[in-house]
């Protein structure tokens, strides 16, 4: 690509509606997973699952209200062969139906498929950013495990809240916390590497202020908080547990919200050469 | 096999927009909806700056992202390699617009008139079928398709060619069938250098650029 050309501008067809589509969308099928993988049988799993299904309608509401014919919505599931976001209702669906089922008969097998369709719901979800090529910021194979990343994190976050407030200690939900935290923070530092050379002005800017949010309070800060939780006796942790899952999940957000509305250059027109001009 | 294709020559364009009113005037496109546009690139600093006129538009792409990513499949790609949307099924979610990368789709949420309410002529062509969904150029494919049904040669007779082409007053627009070697863009392909923007995305335009003679 040539550097002849008119600048880029940041794409306007696609405002917050869509990012609370991967803002509640990615939170809720994380908090299913991290409640499968994570969450032992009783109260905190059982609210963790439908609390993660609203999340997700709720996304799903946001982007429905963007559409410009939201009477023909069901036209979402006519291309499943090549669109990610045919993909993605299809997986929402499949979703919904693994997580009712889960939710009335848990069990180890269960477990296994309501983690697989949250964790496709997600995967679609980053694969409709990648399929992007208009956007250099989403069409970035490095957004992916970002994605993901942060909807597992933001996932945990929900589910250490919950095993707190049902008093239901679960180590394994605070390593996973700790785990998804610290691959989305490495995640977001290379898929910033990669991308913000290739943006500039207030875009590239918004991208790299979202770097030390997240790094600072977003993982640090949400980890420090939640190792306290983890020490404290529960009247304490709760309120640490809180203030941890505020810090993680609102980072995350913050990224995401500024990765689909404030980063999203178009890459403009170039010429990679210009046209002669008078006799030759 | 036939692949309509669009030529500009950039040596030729003088920026005059005539393709751009030609096109408003005959897909009747709302107040700010361009289907052909024209950008007026200045280029380098003074006192070295140079400027150059830049049709654009749909690029009606051999992979164009816009069909694979569309959800309900109104984006289509004909036999020819026209791409064109079906205003019927389409969910206007603008997956489609931020998905190409040429910024050649439009979506227009309520009616909208130049002057407000709707002029006369605006009236008897406004379409509501048109609000809330993803439009775009369409290579004029009613003209290209009426014109071949009555044995014309699309790019050479003008009753079955685009109206940009039609109405550039300075020949810099051509249209014809890549496929044949003896069409007027393949002889004119052959003749010239040119290129085809942001080719590295792999898109594979239908729309070339020519800037020199070889």
């Amino acid at each position: 690509m040539s550097g002849f050309g008119p600048n880029p501008w940041i794409q306007r067809h696609w405002d917050w509606r869509a990012a609370a589509n991967f803002v509640f969308g990615g939170a809720g099928s994380g908090l299913i997973l991290a409640a499968a993988l994570a969450l032992p049988l009783g109260p905190a799993r059982a609210v963790s699952l439908p609390l993660g299904l609203a999340l997700v309608a709720l996304g799903l509401t946001c982007v429905w209200l963007e559409i410009g014919r939201p009477w023909r919505a069901l036209h979402v599931f006519f291309n499943a062969r090549t669109s990610w976001m045919t993909r993605e209702a299809f997986a929402g669906i499949a979703l919904f139906g693994v997580t009712v089922a889960a939710f009335f008969r848990p069990g180890d097998w269960m477990e296994f498929v309501l983690g697989f369709f949250a964790l496709l719901f997600a995967w679609c979800q980053a694969m409709i950013l990648r399929a992007s090529k208009g956007i250099p910021a989403w069409r970035e194979p490095k957004v992916i495990p970002f994605i993901l990343a942060t909807s597992l994190g933001e996932g945990a976050a929900l589910a250490v809240v919950l095993a707190v407030a049902y008093n239901m200690p679960s180590p394994l939900a605070y390593g996973l916390l700790a785990v998804a935290l610290l691959a989305r923070a490495a995640a977001w530092m290379v898929y910033v590497a990669s991308v913000a050379p290739k943006l500039r002005g207030a875009p590239q800017a918004a991208l790299v202020a979202v770097t030390p949010v997240l790094l600072w309070i977003g993982t640090f800060g949400a980890l420090a908080l939640a190792a306290l939780a983890a020490a404290l006796p529960r009247h304490f942790a709760m309120l640490l547990a809180l203030a941890a899952a505020a810090a993680a999940i609102l980072a995350g957000w913050h990224a995401k919200r500024t990765l689909v509305t404030r980063a999203s250059l178009n890459q403009g027109f170039s010429l990679p050469n210009l046209p002669t001009r008078g006799a030759r | 096999m036939t692949r309509w294709v669009m030529i500009a020559d950039l040596r030729r364009c003088v920026g005059c927009q005539t393709c751009t009113a030609a096109c408003k005037h005959t897909n009747a496109t709302p107040p700010e909806v361009q289907w052909r546009r024209v950008l007026d690139m200045e280029l380098g600093e003074y006192p070295d700056v140079k400027r150059v006129f830049v049709p654009v538009g749909c690029m009606h792409c051999a992979d164009p992202p816009c069909m694979h990513v569309c959800p309900s499949t109104a984006t289509k790609q004909r036999a020819d390699g026209i791409v064109t949307i079906d205003y019927d099924l389409c969910i206007g979610c603008a997956y489609c617009a931020v998905a190409c990368p040429y910024q050649a789709r439009y979506k227009t949420d309520k009616p909208e008139f130049a002057y407000g309410a709707p002029m006369e002529s605006e009236a008897k062509r406004h379409d509501p079928g048109r609000y809330g969904v993803a439009t775009k150029c369409t290579f004029c494919s009613d003209r290209v398709d009426a014109g071949l049904e009555k044995g014309l040669k699309p790019g050479i007779d003008p009753d079955a060619s685009p109206a940009c082409v039609n109405s550039c007053i300075a020949q810099a627009l051509h249209f014809g069938d890549i496929e044949d070697k003896a069409s007027n863009v393949s002889q004119l392909l052959a003749e010239n250098q040119f290129f085809r923007m942001h080719e590295e995305l792999g898109t594979e335009p239908g729309f070339y650029y020519l800037w020199d003679k070889k």
